[in-house]
């Protein structure tokens, strides 16, 4: 079964405010805001008119998918290569956060998400059909 | 109050219905009358009275379900009961780079006899990325 390395959920001006796995905090903050800019740049460049931005990028040792909301949040899963339906797992992370951190009174907007109800339900998705390595 | 559920509430709604980026307002104004409302409040709304340039349309709600059970009492009779929801659509729409003024030109609870919300579109605001210029 393929496995997930981490997740990241980042916002509109770059700013990490989710991550699960097993980098370093300050390690993880670098790869939010490399991914931030690296994704603007390439709506720029991009040859194709109305361009939003990476959606995969494929390395040797790892494959990283990446979602844009319409609202300008990024929500990113470094998994193993070949690993299937990770858009999928996405959407429904985007779902989670619009149901659990959306929802909560005291989350403020693009603070880092510290709600338990977001967590507990994120470990039960991914878990539904796949080996996480997210956060041991 | 309307603006901060509204801010929250477009992501909800982008999640739930899966629509992709609207062309232009026309489309907005129809995804908000005709998804939007049915989503949340579960009527639908129409939307007409287009003005010339497409910035600026009506959205008519024959039925509230906010004022089901409500009576302006003598004392309020100026108060606008639902302008929770000019500030739910201005918060939302903002979230994704439009800046817009919503208000009220009909209201059954000062004796109209329908529900009508204007939506002007002030302006598009792309994302900007800041560029420091060295030189």
């Amino acid at each position: 079964m393929a496995a997930i390395y981490s997740l990241y959920i980042i916002n509109k001006s770059g700013g990490l405010i989710f991550y699960k796995g097993r980098m370093d905090t300050n390690d993880s903050l670098r790869v939010a805001s490399l991914w931030h800019s690296m994704h603007a740049i390439s709506q720029q460049l991009s040859p194709t008119t109305g361009c939003s931005g990476i959606e995969l990028l494929e390395a040797d040792t790892f494959d990283l998918h990446c979602f844009q909301s319409l609202t300008g949040t990024k929500f990113f899963v470094v998994c193993e290569p070949g690993t299937q339906h990770m858009e999928a797992l996405l959407k429904v992370v985007y779902e989670l956060y619009t149901d659990y951190v959306l929802k909560n009174p005291f989350y403020e907007m693009e603070m880092p998400i510290r709600c338990e109800l977001f967590d507990i339900n994120l470990t039960q998705a991914v878990q539904k059909d796949r080996v996480a390595l997210l956060g041991r | 109050m309307g603006y901060n559920i509204g801010i929250r509430l477009i992501d909800e709604f982008l999640a739930k219905s899966n629509v992709s980026r609207c062309v232009d307002f026309k489309e907005t104004a129809e995804m908000i009358a005709k998804v939007g409302f049915k989503m949340f409040l579960g009527v639908t709304a129409s939307v007409m009275n287009w003005d010339a340039d497409g910035t600026c349309c009506s959205i008519v709600l024959e039925d509230n379900p906010l004022v089901d059970f409500v009576e302006l009492p003598d004392t309020c009779q100026g108060l606008y009961y639902c302008n929770i929801l000019s500030g739910v659509i201005r918060g939302a729409l903002e979230m994704v780079a439009m800046k817009t003024e919503v208000t009220w030109i009909r209201d059954m609870l000062r004796g109209d006899d329908a529900y009508e919300l204007q939506v002007k579109l002030l302006k598009q605001v792309p994302e900007e990325y800041p560029y420091k210029d060295d030189e």
